[in-house]
């Protein structure tokens, strides 16, 4: 134990912890940003150098206090946990940096301190969830994280905001009380919660019937938190009222986050020791991702607030990526990983797009955005960009992962075809929804009698600025997909070892 | 017998869908929150139930007495995080509901659906 490389696992928790309650004593005016966004870029560069290391073949351990696995709590950070970091810290980093003119408009001066200690609380627990390998620590991390986001999703001036944040509080906290109990009854059958000891000792007792119903418990209470078809209801409402820049950050990780612990949980414990799991988890879950794609691009075509629409195609997306890992298959699961990937970038960028119009739009109806392009064409250039990823159009990212994910599809016979067809429709739905807002702001006339209110010209230029950047790495990781791509086969291999 | 013998497990159940019914089928925020609480300690009795070892006592470990049976204590610790966390949950969950009525002046979730349809 020499060295901070040796640390960089805990590390990425204990940082934004730390600075946590620091950031909350910084009281002169935009000190506690500062501090926050610095403590965010740390963790970004933490994930950075781990995914250099794991691609490098290297598997980072950590024992906590120095107790060995399985007695002590163990972290480990492979390439599933390294894709999710950077999808995460990345987020965080882009929504603090690019979003300070917007939450100083949302969030009163006095309560700015407490809610970047929320952020950075909340930064913590999903890497917490991360980097862990321990079933309980995954559940105290979840709730860590889950308790900070109802914070800031209530944190801004809509009052509706605080319906939508009951909603998401009851419902995230059944959905981990479910995985609570499913915890419980494997640590019952098996007497461990270290992850790689469960999935050795798990095998002696596979047959039980604990261990049947642990399995119910953890992927329904996980899917209810991933947001997963027809467990989503919280979600659109949570999106949509949240201070823009949280909307940003939750909507690139948040429930990408439940979904790598349902993966973990369900491929690396479940698959290779309890008899026709993976048969089961294609057969419950395909349906309902397909349902997804149908039902939250549908409801997308026809909301007319943008940050609605953009929760309902979320909540779509997050079908794909579930069909991906109903396929069982290495081609399909690593299409769906790097559709995590992909998906928070073009998502992540379109919400920062909307944050730029919020600048300077009074709603974000399609009615308010008529004509904005004429005042704010580089934000609105942007929105194309990132839209263009969200359809999958060739030369975005957003083409390269549903391209592998039709690719791997089609290799399931007929049933793979119509799953193609599944995300073909998906693809042409989303085409609509997004040519609606492309419509409302570039050919639609500015409404007559001009109020003050309409559009003031362009977002401030460093939002501007960190937007396009976020929507140029659309493009870029459409042309140049090694970096995420060899993360997310490595992860999938990881994830099918015990595929026969 | 079998089923008297299972008893524990009976409760856990049965407290389980009390809280789980409360949860969905209340309109008032404050009794949806209540039977939240029931259902998370509901989870609370199954931990405790489980480490439970007939003739077990309190782990204390000493060289003069041997032979002794000891009860699991992970679980009452783990518990004893998770109640932590139970009861921040419902501190939030309470604080939103305070808020909610400052804001809306109700806290039946039918009235509040029907002020945001305004």
């Amino acid at each position: 134990m020499t060295g901070l490389a040796d640390h960089l696992p805990v590390l990425q928790v204990v940082v934004p912890l730390l600075v946590a309650p620091l950031v909350a004593l910084l009281h002169p005016r935009g000190l506690a940003w500062a501090a926050a966004t610095v403590a965010s870029v740390a963790s970004f560069l933490l994930a950075v150098r781990m995914a250099a290391g794991v691609l490098a073949g290297q598997v980072f351990r950590y024992a906590l206090g120095g107790w060995p696995a399985p007695y002590g709590i163990a972290l480990e950070v492979d390439a599933f946990s390294a894709l999710l970091l950077l999808i995460l810290t990345g987020a965080s980093t882009m929504a603090l940096a690019a979003g300070r003119a917007s939450l100083d408009r949302q969030i009163e001066p006095h309560r700015q301190p407490l809610f970047f200690s929320a952020w950075l609380l909340a930064l913590a627990g999903m890497a917490g969830i991360l980097v862990s390998a321990d079933a309980f620590n995954i559940f105290v991390f979840m709730e860590i994280s889950s308790l900070a986001s109802y914070v800031l999703v209530a944190g801004g001036p809509d009052r509706r905001a605080l319906p939508a944040v009951f909603r998401y509080l009851i419902m995230g906290t059944v959905g981990a009380t479910f995985y609570l109990i499913g915890v419980g009854l494997i640590y019952m059958m098996t007497g461990t919660l270290n992850l790689a000891d469960m999935e050795l000792r798990i095998h002696e007792v596979a047959e039980q019937r604990p261990i049947l119903v642990a399995a119910g418990f953890i992927t329904i209470g996980l899917a209810l938190k991933a947001a997963l078809f027809p467990l989503h209801v919280w979600l659109p409402n949570a999106y949509t009222y949240a201070p823009h820049a949280v909307s940003v950050f939750l909507a690139a990780c948040a429930t990408k986050v439940s979904l790598y612990v349902l993966l973990r949980f369900d491929f690396v414990v479940f698959q290779g020791n309890l008899a026709g799991h993976d048969a089961q988890f294609a057969a419950f879950l395909m349906p309902l991702a397909v349902l997804a794609i149908l039902v939250g691009s549908g409801v997308a075509l026809f909301e007319s607030n943008i940050k609605r629409l953009l929760a309902y195609s979320s909540v779509a997306q997050i079908g794909y990526i579930v069909l991906g890992a109903s396929l069982v298959s290495v081609p399909g699961l690593s299409a769906g990983l790097l559709h995590m990937f992909n998906h928070a970038l073009s998502k992540g960028a379109l919400f920062l797009a909307v944050m730029c119009l919020s600048t300077r739009l009074d709603g974000l109806t399609l009615q308010d955005l008529a004509g904005a392009a004429r005042r704010m064409p580089w934000t609105l250039a942007a929105l194309v960009v990132a839209g263009l990823s969200l359809i999958g159009v060739p030369g975005t990212a957003g083409f390269v992962s549903k391209w592998y994910l039709m690719t791997a599809a089609a290799q399931e016979g007929l049933l793979g075809w119509l799953l193609v067809a599944v995300i073909v429709l998906g693809s042409l739905m989303a085409v609509v929804y997004v040519w609606r807002i492309i419509e409302a702001a570039w050919f639609k006339d500015a409404p007559a009698g001009e109020h003050a209110g309409v559009a003031r010209g362009e977002a401030p230029l460093g939002m501007l600025v960190l937007t396009w950047l976020a929507a140029l790495l659309n493009v870029w990781f459409g042309l140049v997909t090694q970096v995420p791509r060899e993360l997310a086969t490595n992860a999938a291999g990881i994830l099918l070892r015990h595929l026969p | 017998m079998e089923f008297l013998g299972l008893y524990h497990y009976w409760v856990f159940v049965v407290l389980l869908m009390i809280g789980f019914y409360a949860v969905v089928a209340k309109v008032n925020l404050i009794k949806k929150l209540i039977g939240l609480s029931i259902f998370q300690s509901a989870v609370f009795l199954l931990y405790i139930t489980m480490s439970k070892v007939s003739g077990g006592t309190a782990p204390i470990f000493s060289e003069q007495i041997s032979g002794v049976l000891y009860s699991n204590p992970l679980p009452q610790v783990l518990i004893l995080t998770a109640i932590v966390v139970g009861i921040s949950t419902t501190a939030l969950g309470l604080g939103i509901v305070v808020r909610i009525k400052e804001e809306y002046g109700s806290i039946e979730e039918h009235e509040i659906q029907e002020i945001d349809r305004q």
